[in-house]
C-alpha cells in the first residue's frame, strides 16, 4: 500500500505500516499494512491461523513486533490509550472467576481510574449505564460463571463500552451466541458507529460480512485486502486467503474453502 | 483446658501459635491469587528452591538468625522463580516442565549443601534440616516479629494494588490493554508470593509449604463467588490451620509442618463436602431435588391424560396404573402424596387418586411449558402421549 495519503483525506483511525510479527521462528503476520477510516464498521476474516487475533493484539501492543508501526489516529498507540478498548476472545478467560458481572464491566475503568484507585459509586452508575445498553441489567449482581455464552459477550461488550472509546478492536464478537445476541451486538456495533466510533471485529461467518459490515479486511498472514466491501470482498480475494492454503494440502477442497 | 492455660499464659506456646498465625493468614492471602491464575505448583517450585539459599546464608554468615535465613531463602527462591519465567517465556518448554526442573534442581543443591554443613564438627550448624518438615518450637519471638513485619508488608501491597492484581488474574490481556504494565505486576505479585513462602519455611517446611499457599485458597472458593471474600476466608482458613497445627504439633510431639498441613486439609474435606452450591452434600441434595421434581410432574401429567379419558376429576386412577404409565422409581404413591400437599391431587376412599381443579389447571401449564408442541398443535386438550 501507499503510505502517502492525499493531504485532505480524513486521520484514519488505524494505520499499519510493514506489521511483522513472529512467534519463536514462524511468522505470524508478514508484512501487513491496514487503513482503517474513522467511523465504520471494519470485519477482519481469514482461515484459522491466519493471525487475525495476533492483528488485534499487536495494534493493541500486547503482543512484540519484529517490524513494522501502528498508528492510532495518526500517532502512537500509548498517546490514544484511553481511545482504544479491546474485547477479547470469550474463551481467554476463566469465568469461574469469583466475581459478579457488574464487577467485571467496571475493569473497563480500572484505566481511568490508574493505580490503586479502587472503583466506587461513580464507576458503578456507568457500568451500570454501559450494561443497560447491552439489555443485561437483571444480571448486573449474577456470578459470571452463571451466565450462558451469549451473556458472558454481552458481558464483555459492556465492558468495553464503559471506557466510551472512539476506537473498539473486538475478537470474534459473534462466537458462539445466539441469534438474540448477536442482533443485540449488531445494533450496539451500529450505534457506536452511528456516533462517529470506530469498530475492527475479527469475523468468522463471510456470509454477514456483508450486512454487518461496511469494510472488510481480508487476511492471511499475509494481508490479502482491505477496503470498502463492495471492492474488498470478492471472490477472487477469498479465494487467496482461504483456497491457496487449503489446496497447498489438498487439491480437492480448494473450492470447498470459499464462503465457509 | 490446660490447651487454653498453655496458649494464654504459656510464652513458647503463645510465641508459636502466634506466629504459625501469622504466616498461614500470609500464604492464605497470597494463595488466592496463585489458585486462581491456576498456578498452585508454582508455590511448590518456590519453597522446594529456597532450600540451597538458607544453607548458603548459614555458611556465609555462620549465623541462624531467621532475617538471615530468610533473606537466603527468599533469595533463592526468587530466582528460582526468574528462571522459571525466563525459561517459559524464551524457550520452547512448557511452564509445568520448567517448574520440574527449577523444583529438582534447587531442591537437589540445597540437601547436598546440607549435608555438607552437617559434616562439619561443630554443632553450630543444628536445627538446620528442620527447615525440610518445619520445627514451630524453634520460633522465638523476634521470628514472629520477623513474620508479622514481612507478612504486613505483604498484605499491604495486595490491599494497595487490588484490582491491579485482580485483573493480573481475571484478564491480563485487558489489563494490558487498558495500560498497566502486566509483566511488572506479575512480577511484583509472584515476589510477594515468594516472600509468603519464605516467613513460614522454618515453621512448615519446605517440603509441604506448598500446601499453606494452596489449601486454604482452595477451601475458601469453596465458600464464596466474590474475590474479596474469599481472600478474608484463606486468611482465616490459613490462620486457623497454623495456629491449631502448631499447638497439635507441640503438645502431641508431632512434627509440626505435617501437623499444620493436616488441619488445612480437614479444613479443604469439609468445605469440599459442605460448602453451599459448590459443596458435594449440596450437588447431591439438588440431583435428589431435581428428580422428585421431575417424579412430580411425570406423575401430575399422566394423571392429566387419565383425566382426558373421561374428563371428569371425580374419576379415580390406581397408582399402579400411574407406575405402568412411566417409570417414576420408588413408586407414584410419594410424589402422588406430594401433590396432594400441594392441593393439586386427592384421594378417594376407594385408594385411588384424581386431580383437583388446580391441579388439571397446573397440569396444563406445565405441560405447555415441557412439552410446547402438544398443547400448540392440539390445543389444551392434547394428552402427553
Amino acid at each position: 500500500m501507499n503510505p502517502q495519503r492525499p493531504s485532505d483525506a480524513p486521520v484514519p483511525a488505524i494505520e499499519v505500516n510493514d506489521l511483522t510479527v513472529a512467534y519463536q521462528d514462524q511468522p505470524v503476520l508478514w508484512d501487513v499494512d491496514l487503513l482503517v477510516p474513522p467511523g465504520v464498521l471494519m470485519a477482519i476474516v481469514g482461515p484459522n491461523g491466519a493471525g487475525k487475533s495476533t492483528l488485534i493484539k499487536a495494534i493493541l501492543g500486547l503482543v512484540d513486533a519484529a517490524a513494522g508501526q501502528v498508528l492510532v489516529h495518526g500517532e502512537s498507540y500509548e498517546k490514544h490509550q484511553r481511545s482504544v478498548a479491546y474485547v477479547p476472545q470469550r474463551g481467554s478467560v476463566d469465568w469461574d472467576f469469583p466475581t459478579s458481572v457488574l464487577d467485571v464491566v467496571m475493569m473497563g475503568l480500572y484505566g481511568s481510574l490508574g493505580w490503586f484507585r479502587r472503583p466506587g459509586a461513580r464507576e458503578r452508575r456507568l457500568a451500570m449505564e454501559a450494561i443497560a445498553k447491552v439489555e443485561m441489567e437483571e444480571f448486573a449482581g449474577r456470578q459470571i460463571s452463571q451466565l450462558s455464552g451469549g451473556q458472558q459477550q454481552r458481558v464483555f461488550l459492556a465492558r468495553a463500552l464503559v471506557q466510551d472509546a472512539r476506537v473498539y478492536l473486538m475478537d470474534e464478537p459473534f462466537q458462539g451466541v445466539d441469534v438474540t445476541t448477536e442482533r443485540a451486538i449488531v445494533r450496539v456495533l451500529q450505534e457506536l458507529r452511528a456516533q462517529g466510533n470506530t469498530v475492527v471485529a475479527v469475523h468468522h461467518a463471510l456470509q454477514t460480512v456483508p450486512e454487518y459490515f461496511d469494510q472488510v479486511m481480508i487476511l492471511n498472514v499475509r494481508h490479502i485486502a482491505f477496503g470498502p466491501v463492495e471492492d474488498a470482498f470478492t471472490d477472487e480475494n477469498l479465494r487467496a486467503a482461504y483456497g491457496g492454503r487449503v489446496s497447498f494440502l489438498h487439491g480437492a477442497a480448494r473450492e470447498a474453502g470459499v464462503g465457509t | 483446658m490446660e490447651l487454653l492455660h498453655d496458649l494464654l499464659f504459656d510464652y513458647t506456646q503463645r510465641t508459636v501459635a502466634l506466629g504459625a498465625l501469622t504466616l498461614g493468614a500470609v500464604s492464605g492471602t497470597l494463595g488466592v491469587f496463585a489458585v486462581l491464575r491456576r498456578e498452585a505448583l508454582l508455590g511448590d517450585a518456590i519453597s522446594h528452591a529456597a532450600l540451597p539459599g538458607i544453607v548458603l546464608a548459614f555458611m556465609l554468615t555462620g549465623s541462624k538468625a531467621m532475617i538471615v535465613l530468610v533473606t537466603g531463602a527468599f533469595v533463592a527462591a526468587w530466582l528460582g522463580m526468574a528462571l522459571m519465567r525466563v525459561v517459559t517465556h524464551h524457550t520452547r518448554i512448557p511452564s509445568d516442565t520448567a517448574l520440574g526442573i527449577v523444583l529438582s534442581v534447587f531442591f537437589g543443591l540445597g540437601l547436598m549443601l546440607l549435608t555438607f554443613v552437617q559434616r562439619r564438627p561443630d554443632a553450630a550448624q543444628a536445627g538446620l534440616e528442620t527447615f525440610l518438615f518445619g520445627q514451630a518450637a524453634t520460633l522465638l519471638q523476634g521470628d514472629v516479629v520477623v513474620i508479622a513485619g514481612l507478612g504486613l508488608l505483604s498484605v499491604a501491597v495486595v490491599t494497595l494494588l487490588w484490582k491491579e492484581f485482580k485483573i493480573l488474574t481475571f484478564d491480563p490481556e485487558f489489563g494490558g490493554s487498558l495500560g498497566f504494565p502486566m509483566r511488572r505486576i506479575e512480577l511484583l505479585l509472584t515476589t510477594f508470593l515468594v516472600l509468603a513462602i519464605v516467613i513460614g519455611l522454618q515453621t512448615v517446611g519446605v517440603v509441604l509449604m506448598a500446601a499453606m499457599v494452596v489449601a486454604p485458597a482452595a477451601a475458601a472458593r469453596q465458600w464464596t463467588d466474590a474475590l474479596g471474600v474469599m481472600v478474608w476466608l484463606a486468611a482465616l482458613f490459613g490462620g486457623l490451620s497454623g495456629a491449631v497445627g502448631a499447638v497439635l504439633s507441640s503438645t502431641a510431639r508431632l512434627p509440626t509442618g505435617p501437623a499444620i498441613v493436616l488441619v488445612a486439609s480437614a479444613i479443604v474435606a469439609v468445605s469440599m463436602a459442605f460448602a453451599p452450591r459448590r459443596g458435594l452434600l449440596w450437588s447431591w441434595i439438588r440431583a435428589r431435588r431435581g428428580r422428585a421434581a421431575i417424579r412430580l410432574d411425570t406423575v401430575l401429567t399422566d394423571l392429566y391424560a387419565l383425566y382426558l379419558q373421561h374428563e371428569e376429576l371425580d374419576h379415580g386412577h390406581h397408582p399402579a396404573v400411574l407406575e405402568a404409565m412411566s417409570d417414576v422409581g420408588e413408586g407414584a404413591l410419594p410424589s402422588l402424596q406430594a401433590l396432594e400437599d400441594r392441593g393439586l391431587a386427592r384421594r378417594f376412599a376407594d385408594g385411588s387418586w384424581g386431580l383437583t381443579e388446580a391441579g388439571r389447571d397446573a397440569a396444563v401449564r406445565r405441560l405447555a411449558e415441557l412439552r410446547p408442541e402438544l398443547v400448540g398443535e392440539h390445543g389444551e386438550r392434547s394428552a402427553p402421549r
